[in-house]
């Protein structure tokens, strides 16, 4: 009998690190709302903003691992769908502000009054309304990589290639962000958010109840990437990862597989932007810097690329890492630091943290529990990276 | 006006007298005293002039004496050019007014038209012939004659026939020539004039400058396609030169080297480190700076590169995602550490005296730089080649890339081709930073903006292919730049990243793909 695909998907870890991210979204606001300011058990403010922007970064971990980890797509573009998820809900927060923007316009957003805009841009229609805002923070990057991938992964661009126009692709939305004239604020970006859903965006209340939604949407996120990967479109995915060609002979249309979980990651990325943009306050184009593309990457590299709880942990201990280090007295050595994790991990952990722990204790606890359930046994193997690809 | 000039004093010439109408306060005498002052051939006359027009020149109206005071403080008589101590109490600045203003501009180009610098009689030629003041014509007639460089002369005839073109009682042959010496220009400027001609023309002379602005204009488009031709070529010259580096790690090794910006970036600061050394040691040798960095940039970005294929990259081989994350942060690191070094700033690499300065062409203005860059690539890429056919390097170099395996068998050391190769190209990558250098600004973040730009270039001209990278590069560039006047810069650029993506789509291995029996490269 085959269990159900939800219960089936959920073994130990997965359900320990649900529970833990459940644990922290709820716990820490009630800690930061109930206990008295000052107190020891008080989380202040800035750090539950701090840690609802951990949460947003592992959900485009996860994002990331579903198709790099799971079906061997590295995207260096994963940024710019995070960016355009980012944009979606700053807009809605811009239409949000009204007339309390510094020229009072009631429709216009500040910086379009500032640049003579005489009316606003078609594609700015419908973002005073929050469904579709939400709609839209689903659909464009989802559209955008549906789009990208449908040519891509059509015409057979696989491996580096993909790498370099994916690079590409945030670049170019890069410089196009950056212009004055295409309607998204430039430079400046988007900022000065008042209210999400009639609550103020800067309000304690606000910024618990945005970390309680982020934790949720990490959770949802993880589970449906665990569904995905452990039911037979998983396997399928995993055979793309490791040998494409073999698994197109064997009748498998694989552009299809990549175009449904690339599109699908894109639509994570975007959710994870648009939750992003409230608790941080402002959205601007150099998010769609490849760096900050490839920047995410190595957080799945850390954390154990093809390991979904790896890809979480690594997106939470770098950028903790990050925010430790650029601000004390080591921020000039933050980017060797940086630098040397990329060549590190490469070289010496390939697995990610996850994957290496693994690695250890599989063996271990397989010895002890002799005769375990196959299952397992076949659960473990998947999370692992597998033999090197012979076909890259 | 008459009272005036029995008021006067006939003190002890033309001139003199001419010079104390300064001094009467009317507006008509000064009118009057410009033009005799201009007119006069006085060498005192261009002084007094500009005086007038920066509000220096002071008169007096109770001696009838006028001053000029110079930039330096110092106090002249304008009519005898003696040095007074001080102003006398009584003086005021000659006041003037918006017709005055003209006519004292005319004046001064008029007075500059005869003299003897060169470059300002060029430069009052060019202004005469945008303002074609009418009453210049007997100055401009007469500079044409004394004239004896063959290109000023040329701008004086242009300048008088703008000036007979706007004549009103000129005769219909006579603008007809003009309208032929204008034409002949073919310039911006002279369309300009053309286009500004009044519709009063008789019907002749207005068919005449119609049918020729509609020739200068033809002309002028077809310079303009020369003109984004050459930025075009200057851009895929400076593509070329970024990429070709990358050609031979990533188009013949496979090995994706997202640090090769850096290497970039390490090959113009040892351009800045040599002229610093030659700017406090052997200043005399500032010239041959270039000479002398291009090996040491060679020789610095080349052993980087073989440290970094032997410490890191050797170990990534079949795992080209893998090498382009270290890659990346080994990018992170060098940017960083030429940061600490030399810190965040530009610094500043200059130009040695035979790469500074331009050159005309017809219409289009060429930098010798740019030229220079040009034919360096060409160069680069011209010895690269015969390196990878005729030595025994290239050869081996070919045997690895055609078939790893075989080679080996063969008895070729392939991992010692292997770094070979690597510092190869991170070589040239430090030669390319040496020419960057004269045209970019040299900072950590320099190799940045062409990592991207390089890897298009490879992947569009065809992995593993040097023509192909050739090829690629120029027409990016030429396409980019033929884009530019179109779409604006930003948006070319984006335009370019989008067809690349689209044509890569088209041809996955670019577009001299090198052939194989190979499933999957």
């Amino acid at each position: 009998m085959t269990p159900h695909i939800l219960t089936r998907s959920l073994d130990r870890a997965a359900t320990t690190f649900i529970l833990i991210v459940a644990g922290l979204g709820v716990l820490i606001p009630l800690s930061n709302l109930l206990m008295p300011q000052g107190s020891m058990f008080q989380v202040p403010t800035y750090l539950v903003a701090l840690w609802g922007k951990y949460v947003c970064y592992a959900i485009l971990a996860l994002s990331i691992d579903l198709i790099w980890g799971y079906c061997g797509i590295l995207s260096l573009g994963h940024g710019a769908f995070f960016a355009l998820g980012g944009y979606a809900m700053g807009m809605y927060l811009m239409r949000q502000i009204g007339s309390r923007g510094v020229y009072g316009n009631p429709i216009l957003p500040d910086f379009m009054v500032f640049l003579n805009y005489p009316k606003l841009p078609w594609y700015w229609h419908g973002f005073d309304m929050f469904w579709f805002a939400a709609l839209m923070v689903l659909l464009v990057p989802g559209l955008l990589a549906f789009c990208f991938g449908w040519l891509a992964f059509r015409s057979r661009v696989t491996g580096v290639y993909l790498s370099i126009i994916t690079q590409a692709m945030t670049y170019a939305l890069l410089l196009a962000f950056f212009r004055n004239d295409f309607g998204f604020g430039g430079n400046n970006g988007l900022t000065d958010f008042k209210d999400i859903l009639g609550f103020n965006v800067q309000a304690d209340g606000t910024r618990a109840a945005l970390f309680l939604l982020s934790c949720a949407a990490l959770i949802i996120a993880f589970v449906i990437c665990r569904a995905i990967v452990t039911s037979k479109l998983g396997k399928v995915l995993i055979a793309v990862r490791d040998a494409e060609s073999r698994t197109r002979f064997l009748g498998y249309r694989v552009e299809s597989y990549k175009l449904f979980v690339f599109t699908l990651s894109a639509c994570m990325a975007g959710v994870a932007g648009a939750l992003y943009v409230p608790q941080v306050g402002i959205i601007n184009p150099s998010e769609f810097a490849p760096g900050n593309s490839i920047e995410a990457v190595i957080w799945v590299a850390v954390g154990g690329r093809g390991t979904l709880v790896g890809a979480a942990l690594g997106a939470v201990v770098v950028n903790y890492a990050k925010t430790f280090f650029t601000s004390g007295p080591l921020a000039p050595y933050w980017l060797f630091m940086l630098g040397a994790l990329f060549i590190l991990v490469t070289l010496l952990l390939p697995k990610g943290i996850v994957g290496t722990f693994n690695a250890w204790w599989e063996p271990w606890k397989t010895r002890r529990t002799t005769g375990l359930a196959a299952d397992e046994e076949s659960a473990a193997r998947e999370d692992g990276i597998g033999a090197p690809n012979p076909a890259e | 006006m008459l009272l005036g000039c029995f008021v006067v004093p006939a003190l002890a010439g033309p001139f003199e007298d001419s010079v104390a109408k300064f001094a009467n306060d009317e507006f008509s005498d000064t009118e009057a005293a410009i033009g005799e002052v201009a007119s006069s051939g006085n060498p005192l006359a261009s002084p007094i002039i500009s005086a007038l027009q920066d509000g220096r020149l002071s008169a007096d109206p109770a001696s009838k004496m006028v001053f000029i005071t110079k930039s330096d403080g110092k106090i002249v008589d304008a009519a005898t050019g003696a040095t007074v101590d001080k102003l006398p109490d009584g003086a005021a600045a000659v006041r003037l007014n918006n017709r005055l203003r003209r006519t004292v501009e005319a004046a001064l180009g008029g007075l500059t038209l005869l003299s003897p610098d060169p470059a300002k009689r060029l430069a009052a030629a060019q202004s005469v012939f945008k303002s074609h003041e009418e009453n210049l014509l007997p100055t401009v007639d007469s500079a044409l004659a004394k004239e004896s460089n063959k290109s000023i002369k040329q701008a004086f005839a242009e300048a008088r026939a703008a000036i007979i073109l706007f004549k009103s009682d000129a005769s219909d042959s006579d603008k007809l020539d003009a309208v032929s010496v204008i034409k002949a220009r073919g310039d911006q400027e002279a369309m300009a004039l053309l286009t500004g001609l009044g519709g009063d023309q008789p019907p002749l002379v207005a068919k005449a400058a119609a049918s020729a602005v509609a020739s200068i204009q033809s002309n002028l488009a077809m310079w303009s396609m020369v003109q984004n031709a050459w930025y075009g070529l200057s851009l895929g010259s400076v593509l070329l030169l970024a990429a070709i580096g990358l050609a031979i790690t990533f188009g013949v090794m496979g090995v994706i080297n997202m640090a090769h910006g850096e290497m970039v970036m390490i090959g113009a600061y040892t351009t800045f480190v040599v002229q610093e050394v030659i700017r406090t040691r052997y200043p005399e040798l500032f010239d041959y700076s270039l000479l002398i960095a291009v090996p040491l940039a060679f020789l610095v970005a080349g052993g980087i590169g073989v440290l970094i294929e032997r410490s890191i990259i050797r170990f990534l081989y079949g795992r080209p995602l893998e090498t382009l994350l270290a890659t990346w942060g080994l990018s992170l690191v060098l940017q960083q550490a030429v940061r600490t070094a030399f810190g965040p700033t530009n610094r500043e690499v200059g130009n040695p005296s035979w790469m500074s300065g331009a050159f005309d062409l017809g219409q289009i203005t060429i930098t010798y730089n740019r030229l220079w860059i040009l034919c360096f690539t060409l160069a680069v890429f011209a010895i690269l080649l015969a390196m990878l056919r005729y030595t025994a390097l290239g050869l081996e170099m070919r045997a690895v890339t055609q078939n790893r395996r075989m080679a080996a068998s063969m008895g070729i050391a392939t991992s010692r081709v292997d770094a070979l190769t690597f510092g190869l190209g991170s070589g040239i990558a430090g030669i390319a930073g040496v020419a960057l250098s004269q045209i970019d600004n040299v900072s950590p973040n320099l190799g940045q903006s062409y990592v991207i730009d390089s890897f298009m270039v490879v992947v569009f001209g065809g992995v593993g292919n040097l023509w192909g990278t050739l090829v690629g590069a120029f027409t990016l560039g030429i396409a980019n730049k033929f884009l530019e006047p179109v779409a604006g810069a930003v948006l070319g650029k984006i335009a370019i990243l989008v067809l690349i993506i689209l044509f890569i789509q088209k041809r996955p291995r670019g577009l001299f793909a090198l052939k194989g029996r190979a499933v999957e490269a």
